[in-house]
């Protein structure tokens, strides 16, 4: 049994930021506030912040196929070290995580290697090859959270109106990639100024609006539950907000590097910031952080993704896109915070309470009953990020050599602490 | 004289004075390659590396040349049939010519931005024979002599760049100079192949040939880059030079003294009338090609300078001497 005491309880429900006490018994939490119980081992958290810990929907993990990027063992290393207790992988592995055997090994990998929580998405189409829906049935009975192609887009409408509608009868959630496929096949930057001088190939920010009407009308069609895995353009939120005004089951995410960085951080050909989507301007930078204020985007996400060296260290055309970014989700979520652009609770809401709530897990929030996965955290400890020491295998930050604030102190999973100095 | 530049990448670091410094060289480097004897030991000793990863034979002889001119021992090294078809990395190929001690390399390559990812990991000057569709600095550095020598000033001018911007390296860099240099410049092309964002350049966009080449002192045609079409940007090439080739009919809309331009090599009856083309009272196209050794002379000479001024700090413990 434990006891938090002199803490800063961060309530994404209540939305509230107080002083307070938290008793964990049993791998749940037992209380909020209160007297610590006898036998109770009594942990003084110095006026520290304690929140849920972080679900972060769209880890790519490298098994199977790519271990040399990150394994379970790695991801789950750097996830505790972030403060994310559990990890929503993506099944964009080599090969797809797209039939039942495949997602009975990394369940199985994943519980054995891991220290924090992994669950897995599925494929929606085989191969992620956008031509036949996988046995969505038998995925979902072996405990897939969610269905996607990853950052493929299902182009042909008919097999994904049918993907759609049998994931609907099961009550499956589906994850799409708002992106029209045509306008940014081949493109590495969005188009602009900046794109042109730097003689990039750029897909217009509207592609992603485009991608979004597309599949909003899909989610009409069908009536399938629905997640946006990114929303990155200020353009887009109109067409959200329209849906959700409609009772469309609809529900958008968002990545940490879309909320803390532009497209002029790419400077000189920078490839650790080439990205999926790519990164946008400041306008629409600053629309997206605003609708995470107000709730229209529900989730923020690391879209973790490991890439080596090699694959980084080509021109920027041919460069791996994705980051790495498990461990620095929460310090660069304190940029918003010390930005003053959003509060804690609010970040919460948006890192584990929404996301908890759409995948239906029991996590996310700060309750008597709800599992003791807790991250305690200094959001005011600066410190020079240098990506040597980050747990992942793949190293390729955005954030590498810059000043950040906030630091994890602990993570408990189950009550149980994976990550700090022994309190 | 003001050029510190260490590499030669773009027009974009460049200052004014840069640019001009490059132009005042160049002109010198004109007189002596008019003579019967045309060496200079700028580069003596020196080692340099033409490493094109895109098949060219203007840009590199022009490269060859300059390089011999100056002294220099002139490696070429045709890229498109070498380890990088075996997979090596561009990293991995530079680092190997590194190790051969160059002084001068002179790259280009397909990818934006691959000749800067090439300049950070070799210790010789670097030269940006294009990259991309991101810049061409020699060319423009060529086109402003030519200009200069044309017209006898490179300010205040009104330049039409026409046809296929969007793909064009060398509108870029010809856009950045001109800029910097304070010139009015007016960009014409079909929309499809106009460049994103290129509003915001402070330049003006026309789709109508006629209109865009009003009163124009410069008309500088871009070739229609054929093997970068993935498809669909125009309709068809006649169509294309009826709109956007120039002929004696549109080109009378500009100056009656303007000049024509192209970087070539040229596709006649396609952006170009040949006729016009070869007209020595309007086309300078011959010129730019006399002008492009020049100003590749200019530029390796102060490129080499600069290095060999860095290599003395260095030998002297970071003393200026």
């Amino acid at each position: 049994m434990l006891h938090f005491t002199n803490v800063r309880l961060i309530d994404p429900e209540a939305l509230t930021d107080a002083p307070g006490s938290l008793t964990v018994k049993a791998g749940l939490i037992m209380a909020l506030g209160g007297e610590p119980p006898a036998r109770a081992r009594l942990i003084d958290c110095g006026g520290k912040c304690l929140a849920p810990g972080i679900i972060d929907w769209g880890v790519k993990v490298g098994e199977p196929g790519e271990r040399h990027r990150e394994s379970f063992r790695s991801a789950g290393l750097a996830a505790a070290a972030g403060g994310v207790t559990t990890l929503i992988a993506r099944p964009d592995t080599s090969p797809a995580i797209d039939t039942p055997e495949v997602l009975e090994f990394v369940t199985r990998r994943a519980a054995e290697a891991a220290p924090v929580r992994i669950r897995h998405m599925a494929a929606l189409t085989k191969g992620r090859e956008g031509r036949e829906m996988t046995e969505i049935g038998f995925l979902r009975d072996l405990g897939a959270v969610a269905f996607t192609d990853a950052d493929h887009v299902v182009a042909d409408t008919r097999v994904l109106a049918r993907a759609l509608v049998y994931a609907r009868s099961l009550g499956a959630l589906v994850v799409g990639h708002p992106q029209d496929p045509g306008l940014s096949r081949g493109t590495s930057a969005t188009a602009g100024k900046f794109s042109s001088l730097r003689g990039l190939p750029a897909a217009p920010a509207l592609a992603e609006r485009i991608g979004l009407d597309r599949d909003l009308g899909m989610v009409e069609l069908t009536g399938v539950r629905y997640h946006a895995d990114q929303i990155t353009t200020a353009r887009a939120l109109p067409a959200l907000k329209r849906a959700k005004a409609n009772g469309l089951d609809v529900t958008a995410g968002v990545s940490i590097h879309h909320l803390t960085l532009n497209e002029f951080d790419v400077g000189d050909y920078r490839t650790f910031f080439k990205l999926t989507p790519p990164l946008r301007c400041e306008d629409d930078r600053l629309a997206v952080v605003a609708a995470v204020a107000d709730g229209l985007i529900d989730v923020i996400c690391s879209m973790h993704t490991p890439a080596d060296e090699e694959s980084k260290r080509l021109p920027f055309e041919e460069a791996a896109a994705g980051a790495v970014a498990l461990e620095t989700l929460l310090p660069a979520a304190m940029r918003l915070y010390h930005a003053g652009a959003l509060s804690l609770p609010q970040l919460w809401r948006a890192m584990a309470l929404n996301p908890a709530a759409r995948l239906g897990l029991p996590q996310g929030r700060l309750a008597a009953g709800a599992p003791a996965d807790l991250v305690l955290f200094d959001p005011d400890a600066p410190f020079l990020l240098d990506r040597s020491k980050l747990h992942s295998k793949s190293k390729n930050t955005p954030f590498d050599g810059q000043r950040m604030e906030g630091r994890v102190l602990a993570t408990f999973v189950a009550g149980k602490q994976v990550h700090g100095e022994s309190l | 004289m003001t050029f510190r530049a260490r590499h030669l990448l773009g027009i974009e670091q460049l200052t004014p004075e840069d640019i001009r410094t490059v132009l005042d060289l160049a002109d010198r480097y004109v007189e002596l390659s008019r003579r019967t004897i045309k060496h200079s030991d700028a580069l003596a000793g020196m080692t340099q590396i033409n490493m094109f990863f895109e098949a060219s034979t203007r840009t590199q002889s022009s490269f060859e040349l300059a390089g011999k001119r100056l002294g220099a021992d002139v490696m070429n090294m045709s890229m498109a049939q070498s380890s990088v078809k075996k997979g090596e990395t561009l990293i991995d190929t530079a680092l190997t010519l590194n190790a051969m001690h160059p002084d001068l390399l002179v790259v280009r390559h397909p990818a934006s931005g691959a000749v800067n990812l090439l300049a950070e990991k070799v210790n010789c000057a670097v030269l940006n024979a294009g990259d991309g569709r991101h810049e061409h600095p020699t060319q423009a550095l060529l086109d402003a002599l030519t200009i200069r020598r044309a017209k006898g000033r490179i300010q205040r001018l009104t330049v039409a760049i026409c046809g296929d911007i969007a793909h064009s390296r060398v509108a870029r860099s010809n856009l950045i100079l001109l800029g910097k240099m304070e010139n009015h410049i007016r960009l014409i092309g079909p929309p499809t192949l106009m460049p994103p964002g290129i509003s915001e350049f402070g330049c003006e966009v026309c789709d109508d040939m006629a209109e865009g080449l009003e009163g124009a002192d410069v008309v500088m045609m871009l070739r229609l880059q054929r093997e970068r079409m993935d498809g669909g940007f125009i309709p068809s090439e006649r169509e294309y030079y009826h709109r956007y080739g120039l002929d004696a009919e549109k080109l009378a809309n500009a100056s009656p003294d303007a000049i024509v331009m192209h970087p070539g090599p040229m596709n006649r009856g396609v952006e170009i009338d040949g006729e016009l083309a070869d007209d020595i009272n309007r086309s300078v196209i011959q010129d730019q090609v006399e002008m492009g050794v020049a100003v590749r002379m200019a530029c390796m000479d102060l490129l080499a300078q600069n290095l060999r001024a860095d290599r003395g700090r260095k030998a002297t413990g970071g003393v200026y001497v």
